[in-house]
């Protein structure tokens, strides 16, 4: 009774940060809204008694990405969308036509599958012991892989960002100067 | 000295005990909570005086002396005079963000608290994966200062926001990645677990602390360096530089949400340190067999009051970093160091069914002689100290 209670509560608040993070009209209330999104389901996580997955949930999502989300709009600083227009881009339908086709490749093996069919298993109790173990025999290929995934990623993030521009390209641009742009770039 | 030890526990039992059954449960982790929430906050205010005195006393001054006894009084004066102040809200300023971003800051720090054991028996929740707990419940502060730069509309605001952030993230690295090895040692992500993996005494009188192994040596300075710059303190205090960025994201916050701001940071710095008293120093265990007659939360309270103090000490004797020999020094030395450190402890967890004679101080001098060479080849191979020199256009 209570557990339902607090998962419906959960659920809403969720469900609530995520119609927030769409509809909200600046961009950093809608990474905020995201963020707390995110959180909302590290909760929920929590309230199944996965306190490993919603733990990670929350290193990972709220510590990681939603930094990552507000960092890229702190950077770009793009205008802010104008009080009156519209707030849908012009592609929504293809949006709707994505998030529809996902649903349905999420679902349909979802629905397939034959656990489906025979019950509830006993629910496993899922110690963090025991996933440590999974992932270092029966899992241990996969989880290479992501990690080698994951290095070529950080190394493709560093090389684009340390393309220097060429200079002398740029009328005025001495030495000097570019020191001092380079200064400043740090010193953010 | 069992009861004693035991005080606290019996204590709530006993309170507990006055409610029905029913609402037991509920009765005792409110009981806690009040309990770590009266504790805390006397440690911060505590830490506030000893703090102002320590620095005066270093820089050789009186510090605080005016309200009570040497001006033991000082917090309660200061927490008067910040209820009382004007709260200021910037006319441009983001009105909910601005209100939440305290909040945000201070109340997943006290989160941390409940998995931290302050004695036997002595932690609020045994999570099976406390530590990871803790480092998922520190990731909040980060977006919390994001939120009180982005929100006060003022560009020292958003600066000092954007280079806390970056400090943050990179120190979180070298302190999550220095943490690793007490918990490989242990085989286990539960603080109590570790603390137990800790008991007992090498050679009949060295305690096993992890400390006291190489990479539990070179683990523990990782980890403070680490916790300095996580919670924002001097030398690593440049986020809310006074001289450069009029106190960074802190600049349009007054009265009481620039005291909570405080109370979040001293929080983090407590929990942080209640963390490496945990991994490295044996939690609560005493340091020698003769000394177990004082109680286990005693010993966790001296030890945490050592590392508050080197904290002070570290504030009163090195300058503050430049901030990009800041994120230099934390991804080109320290990152590269707690990764080797990883590996000797690795090997040295491993190394542990040798059987021939003298085997633990040969595995202590390897252990040693790996970390130390890759200190200071590190150390001589960074050339982050020392740039080429800048040109400074208008200063010359």
């Amino acid at each position: 009774m209570l557990n339902e209670i607090s998962f419906y509560l959960l659920a809403a608040l969720t469900v609530a940060c995520a119609v927030a993070a769409m509809a909200l009209r600046r961009l950093v209330h809608c990474a905020l809204c995201a963020a707390a999104a995110f959180a909302g389901l590290a909760l929920i996580y929590l309230q199944l008694d996965a306190e490993f997955v919603g733990f990670a949930q929350l290193l990972v999502y709220v510590g990681a990405i939603a930094i990552l989300i507000v960092f890229a709009v702190l950077l770009t600083r793009g205008e802010e969308a104008a009080p009156g227009g519209r707030q849908s881009s012009p592609s929504w339908i293809s949006g709707v036509g994505i998030a529809v086709l996902l649903l349905a490749g999420l679902l349909l093996p979802i629905l397939a599958s034959p656990s489906l069919q025979h019950g509830a298993p006993p629910a496993p109790v899922p110690s963090v012991k025991r996933i440590g173990e999974e992932l270092m025999t029966r899992y241990v290929l996969p989880l290479e892989m992501v990690g080698v995934l994951l290095t070529a990623a950080l190394l493709g993030a560093v090389v684009i960002a340390l393309r220097e521009p060429s200079d002398g390209n740029l009328p005025g641009n001495s030495p000097a100067q570019q020191r001092a742009k380079t200064g400043e770039a740090m010193n953010l | 000295m069992n009861a004693l030890d035991q005080i606290f526990v019996s204590t709530l039992h006993r309170l507990a005990g006055f409610a029905p059954a029913s609402a037991r449960p509920l009765v005792s982790m409110l009981l806690i909570i009040a309990g770590l929430m009266a504790l805390f906050g006397t440690c911060f205010a505590l830490a506030t005086i000893l703090e102002r005195k320590t620095l005066g006393r270093m820089q050789n001054r009186y510090g605080p002396n005016r309200v009570g006894p040497f001006g033991l009084f000082q917090p309660i004066a200061d927490g008067v005079k910040m209820l009382i102040k004007e709260d200021i809200v910037p006319f441009s300023a983001d009105q909910a963000l601005h209100f939440l971003a305290p909040l945000v800051l201070t109340v997943p720090v006290w989160l941390a608290f409940a998995v931290l054991p302050f004695g036997r028996n002595m932690s609020a929740i045994e999570l099976d994966s406390g530590i990871l707990f803790f480092f998922a419940i520190g990731s909040a502060s980060e977006l919390a200062v994001f939120m009180a730069g982005w929100s006060s509309q003022n560009k020292y605001s958003l600066l000092g926001a954007m280079r806390a952030i970056a400090q943050m993230i990179s120190y979180e690295v070298p302190l999550v990645l220095a943490s690793v090895p007490a918990l490989i040692a242990a085989g286990s992500l539960s603080l109590p677990a570790i603390v137990q993996a800790q008991s007992g005494f090498a050679l009949g009188w060295v305690p096993r602390w992890n400390v006291f192994t190489p990479w539990g040596l070179a683990g523990f300075a990782l980890f403070l360096i680490a916790a300095t710059a996580e919670s924002n303190r001097c030398p690593f205090d440049l986020p809310e530089g006074e001289s450069e960025l009029i106190a960074g994201y802190l600049t349009e916050y007054s009265g009481f949400k620039y005291a909570l701001f405080f109370l979040g940071e001293y929080l983090g710095l407590f929990a942080v340190t209640g963390l490496a008293v945990t991994l490295f120093l044996g939690g609560w265990q005493a340091p020698a067999p003769w000394l177990q007659w004082l109680p286990t939360w005693g010993w966790f309270a001296l030890k945490f009051s050592a590392l508050i103090f080197l904290f002070i000490w570290a504030r009163a004797t090195l300058p503050r970093l430049r901030l990009d020999q800041l994120l230099h020094f934390a991804w080109k030395f320290l990152v590269p160091l707690a990764l080797i450190n990883l590996v000797v402890a690795v090997a040295w967890c491993k190394s542990g069914l040798w059987q021939f004679p003298a085997a633990l101080e040969i595995r202590w001098l390897l252990g040693a002689g790996v970390l130390a060479a890759s200190y200071v080849g590190l150390g001589r191979s960074w050339k982050g100290g020392y740039p080429e020199r800048r040109q400074y256009n208008y200063a010359q």
